[in-house]
This record gives C-alpha cells, structure tokens and sequence, in this order.
C-alpha cells in the first residue's frame, strides 16, 4: 500500500459542505487535503451543449446513480424504498444536479420537540446558523426578492428569477386562494456575480449549467480553496477511516483511479460524504475497537434517515407556459408549513412551483402517466400536452424515526469492492396525512389556475430524496452520532459537516442549510484549534 | 449478445417504432421508423439495448410472432396493453423512441420549436408584471418565531 505525506485534515467529498469547509479553514494555513471519487466537469459537459439534453437525464446526467451507472458512481440498494437515493459522484457533488432551489430550514424546524412535541430539537437553533446563512448566500451567490413575510429576514445579493408566464399563471390563482407566494430564492445568478455570468434561461438547471450561471461548488468554494492552498485530488475512493491504538483517527485508506491502494495519515478527518456515503464509510470502518462501526456508540449510524417525500400535481391550462425554457424553480408557497392544530398532522410543507416540461420529458412523462397514448391518437393528444403544463410539488416535513435507515448491503459492492449501501426506509404515517393535504391544496390551486388532466404522482420519476439525518448531532452521546459542533462523541479528531448531522429535515430543499452547517462547524473548528480535541 | 441491433432487431424496431407514432401528413410529422429517426434511436440506445431487446421480443411474443402482419389497429391495441402492464422493458422502448423522435429537425419545427441546442443562444422568459405580488407584500409576518413567548415578546 503506498503511503502518503501526512495532512493536518483531510476532508472526504468535495460536494455542498466539503467545499464549504475546506474554503473556511484555508485561512488556518494548516494543510488541507480533499478527496473526491469523482471527476472535475467541465462546462462543455453538461446536456444543455447538444440536442441530446433531454435524453441525457435519463442517461450520464441522470440524478439517480444507479440509473446514471458512472465508474464514478456506486450502486445503491434501495428496492426496500418508495424514494430512491439521487446524488453525484464528482467536484461539486450535488451541487453539480441539484435544482439550485435556495429555501433555508425556519427556525421552527430546529425546535420541532419543543414546540410540537415530536421528534428532537436540535442543539442549535436557526439564529446560531444565520450569519452562516448570510455567509453562504454570498459565496453561493443567491438571488432572491427580500421582504417575505413566510420566512426570516435574508438578504439574497441579487434580485430574483424572472415570474414568466407561468409564475403569473400560479401567481394569479394563488392571489385568488388568498394564499401566500413569494418568488423562489435561488443560487441561478440573475446578474453578471463574481465572475459567475448570468443565467440566459437555459432550460431546467437540474443536469448541470453549460453557462456558469447556476452556483455549484466546483466553480464557487473550490477556485477559492485552490487559490488558498487547499488541495484536491479527484478519483480517490475511500474504502475506510483508520483508528490509532487511541481511538483517534489515523487517516484513511483510499483506492485511486487505477485501484491502487493508498494510505492517507491526518490529524484532523472531516466526513462530507452526504448522509448515505457518511454512514457507509462508517461502517465499513468497523475494528476490533469500534465493531459496530466508527463513532457508533449511540448505534444511531445511519437511522432517522430522512428522504423528504414530494409528491407532485400536474396539470395543462389553457395558455402556453414556460416550458423547459426557464430554469424548473419559480416561486414557492409557506401558506402551510408550520404547525397547524387545526390539521390532522404536526409540522408541513413547502408548495413549489415548476415551470413545465421539455419536448421529450414531456413525452416521456405523459406516456408513463397514461395521458398519451401510442398510434394515430399519439400527435393530436401531444399537441395539447407540450407547454402548458404546471406542477406543484409538496416539499414535506419527514421526521426522523429509527427503523428508516442505511446499513451495509451483504452482498451489493462498488467497482473497488466496498460493500455499497442498503436503503430501509417507509413513509411515516404523519408524513402521509401531510401529503395527501399538500396534494388537495396543490389541487385547489390548479383548479383556480383552470387547469384540466389534473394528477398527482405521489413518489414521482425523477423526485428522489435528500439525504439527511444518519449521523445526528446532539449534546447526548447516547442519542447522537457528533456533538453541537459536529465533532464525533466518540473520535475526538473526527468531524462530520454534511447532511447526516441534521436532527430534522423541515419541508425545504436542503443544500443551504447543509452548507451554513458545514461554515458553522468550521467557524466552531478555528475557534477551538487550541483545544480541539479536550 | 451483440452490443448493437442486428439487422432483424432493427426490422423489428422498425415495425413496432413505427405503429407506436406514426407518420401524420396533415401535422406533418413523420413516424418514428422514420430511417433518420431510427438510427438515432439504434445509435442511442445505449445502457437501455437489453432492455429495448428485451420490449421487442416480448411484443414480438404478444404477436404470435407475426406483428408486421397486423393491421393497424390491432398493432395500437396491443402496443398499448404492453405498455399499460409497465415494467423496465415498455419503459426503456418509449423512452428511446420518443428521445430520439423529440429532438429530430422536422418534428420540433412542426411543433413550433427551435430545433438547436440549448446553449449558447439560450432563451427568453418574459418577466411579467410583480405587482401581482401586492397581495402578499403586506402580510404580516406569520414564520413561527421560536425566540417568542407566550406573551409575544421576545
């Protein structure tokens, strides 16, 4: 095994919060090495260069690795799970696919024990993460309208997407209902920003921006990490986290892309590896001295995985819309987020608004919902289909609960031979009841928005989960994985910055929040250099 | 097992491609076993061709083995019902088909689309008009303030 030069802290994923980290300790000067499985991409890459865009989300630049299948990629056994598991395996991680929707967690999702009695309160609240928040949306560079009334004053350092005529269409239904609305924030760059040029709307960001417009990592945090010293070595696949004869971190041993093995010794190991890539590398880091996996004690390693259901209402109204000719994000609804007694449920959902579908999306989608039929029947029924299509989906709260979980698959393994990840997870009842609420609401709206061929998928193609919750942080090592700043209760020179440390989800896409938690557990870092691991 | 169709698979494809859509002379649109169309597909099928294998010989089944002799009615009903039952197979086939008929030339400029690319050119979305947001601009902040007490102070 080759042996490498020793790093004071070696991240692992160079995605949403490793990247986030690695620029906020680069002013530490302490050498900071990062590793990344997958590759840097280039803007010549994304789908939006060729007329194959479409098809290619279906293809290299599919949100689902097991469908997307890069050697980059490991597989995923999620058959026991109605939500299928979406990352990306490369520089930006999620960053690079994610639909740059910018909503934060309230500050009533940090404290959903007290205040519902349900599930834990956090041992921070949103007023800790805010100035990281603040922080992020200017590195991310944000666009937003300030002044919504549904959320906590922010500040977004550009003015927001355009409303396009499908957000007029949504808009005016929504002013019917009575009902709140409020353009998206989004990290889509409405201005020329930071060297970042502005969007020119083209088409759904999900598979990556050909134009830089959209925020992703690699082209936010990273130059700026680089710049400072930070290294990044792309094509290393780490296999397991090694423990000294104290119980410390060592290091850790990777596969490079020849399949070379290596050892990479660090005083410091940051995981930012999502919240099924976490679980995964800690467990398979079990040892005579950690059997039941690294930093496990509580046994919570992978439980209270939280996927956020999302199911979605489509419909066609009379005029045409936006189609795939706009970034997919338009405005979103708080109407019904927060806790109402009144309701059958405890906490609620986000309603977002999508722009509509591509030609060949559009297709797809309809053939599989039974709205477009094969034969002579096929172009008069497409042609009512293509552009006025409006869908809403309902973002929902999926509180934590322990059965729902990553393990190790017994038999399922990644190119290097690492065993891969075994997704367990069902629908709460809670969540249930909320959903089918945010299903009615979605179709009142399109009912006042005069939409026809109204139908709701509940786990919808193409909406898989976020991956949250299964390394959870808390002040109580029994009932959490790392403590109120992220270090593990168990390996004092071990920290976890990514989505698994969350304690809920909230009804919210998450990327803002995972990255204020990554600056916050950075910020705590170089505060505590001193004494980091007392 | 070939990594591409062999030349009857692709007869077959062709068959079944083009009684899924189906050339329409008043719409202007072409069928899917369009030749150009149907290259594309065979070109583009990629990691699906097991699968897309697998739709047409499960047709081909349903057939009797006699599926070009159907009429076309016939060849409708029976498209339909496969792909009715789902399944990764029917799937794969439409998804190939149509990714292949919805990005030809001639069928996006029937449609009224711009046949290109996305990039460079990009497109233009129409801002509209945001007093539309007047409505909620004046609501009263209703976020769960969880820095309140009981009395409403903080």
């Amino acid at each position: 095994m080759a042996g490498n030069e020793r790093v004071d802290v070696l991240i692992i994923g160079s995605g949403a919060s490793g990247a986030a980290v690695a620029w906020s300790l680069a002013e530490t000067k302490m050498r900071i090495l990062c590793l990344e499985q997958g590759d840097w991409v280039k803007p010549t890459d994304f789908p939006s260069n060729g007329r194959d865009w479409e098809a290619r989300r279906f293809g290299d630049f599919e949100i689902r690795p097991n469908l997307r299948g890069r050697d980059t990629d490991y597989p995923v056994n999620d058959d026991n799970s109605l939500m299928k598991v979406a990352n990306f395996n490369g520089v930006g991680g999620g960053t690079i696919i994610y639909t740059a929707h910018w909503p934060r967690l309230h500050p009533s999702d940090f404290k959903v024990k007290s205040l519902d009695g349900v599930a834990d309160d956090w041992p921070i609240d949103y007023w800790a993460l805010e100035r990281f928040y603040e922080e992020n949306d200017r590195m991310m560079g944000a666009s937003g309208l300030p002044g919504d009334p549904g959320v906590p004053p922010r500040h977004p350092p550009m003015p927001p997407i355009p409303l396009g005529r499908t957000g007029a269409v949504y808009a005016q239904a929504m002013n019917r209902l009575g009902w709140h609305w409020w353009p998206s924030d989004t990290t889509i760059a409405t201005t020329p920003y930071d060297g970042r040029a502005q969007c020119i709307n083209l088409g759904h960001c999900t598979p990556g921006c050909a134009q830089g417009a959209k925020a992703s990592t690699d082209i936010t945090y990273w130059p700026l990490a680089l710049r400072a010293g930070v290294e990044l070595r792309t094509r290393c696949r780490v296999r397991e986290i090694v423990t000294d004869e104290h119980g410390m971190a060592a290091g850790a041993i990777y596969y490079d892309a020849e399949g070379r093995e290596h050892f990479q010794p660090a005083e410091v190991v940051i995981m930012a590896c999502n919240g099924v890539g976490t679980p995964r590398l800690l467990l398979n880091s079990a040892s005579a001295r950690f059997p039941n996996g690294l930093a496990n004690s509580s046994g919570l390693v992978g439980r209270n995985l939280m996927l956020h259901p999302w199911p979605v209402v489509s419909g066609y109204v009379e005029e045409e819309m936006d189609g795939a000719r706009a970034p997919i994000t338009s405005m979103w609804s708080k109407q019904f987020y927060e806790t109402d007694p009144a309701r059958d449920f405890v906490r609620g959902y986000t309603l977002q608004f999508g722009r509509g579908a591509g030609p060949v999306t559009e297709a797809i989608g309809s053939t599989a919902a039974g709205h477009l039929p094969w034969g002579r029947g096929h172009h008069g029924i497409y042609r009512q289909l293509l552009n006025p299509r409006a869908s809403i989906g309902v973002a929902c709260d999926d509180l934590p609960e322990e059965h729902n979980r990553v393990t190790l698959d017994p038999e399922l393994k990644d190119s290097n031979g690492i065993p891969a990840p075994r997704i367990d997870y069902a629908i709460s009842e809670n969540t249930r009841r909320m959903m089918e609420h945010g299903i009615a609401r979605a179709e009142e709206i399109m009912a006042a928005a005069g939409a026809t061929r109204v139908h709701t998928s509940r786990t919808v193609l193409n909406y898989p989960g976020h991956l949250l919750g299964t390394a959870r942080m808390g002040t109580d090592p029994e009932r959490s994985v790392v403590n109120e700043w992220g270090r593990s209760h168990d390996v004092k020179n071990l920290f976890i910055v990514d989505g698994s440390v969350f304690v809920t989800g909230g009804g919210v896409n998450p990327t803002s929040t995972i990255q204020a938690v990554a600056l916050y557990i950075a910020d705590q870092m170089k505060q505590r250099l001193a004494n980091l691991f007392d | 097992m070939s990594a591409t169709l062999s030349p009857a698979e692709m007869d077959h494809l062709g068959e079944i491609a083009g009684a899924m859509i189906p050339a329409s002379a008043d719409l202007r649109m072409p069928a899917a076993d369009d030749p150009v169309i149907l290259d594309d597909i065979a070109k583009s099928v990629g990691r699906d061709l097991a699968l897309v294998r697998e739709a047409i010989a499960a047709i081909l089944k349903m057939a009797n083995g006699a599926f070009a002799g159907l009429d076309q009615d016939a060849k409708e009903a029976l498209i339909n019902d496969y792909h009715a039952r789902g399944g990764a197979p029917a799937e794969a086939l439409g998804r190939a088909i149509l990714a292949a008929y919805y990005r030809d030339d001639r069928v996006l400029v029937a449609l009224g689309q711009e046949a290109r690319s996305p990039f460079p050119k990009g497109h233009v979305v129409e801002p509209r008009d945001w007093s539309l947001l007047d409505a909620v601009r004046h609501r009263a902040p209703f976020w769960r303030d969880d820095r309140m007490t009981g009395t409403g102070e903080r």
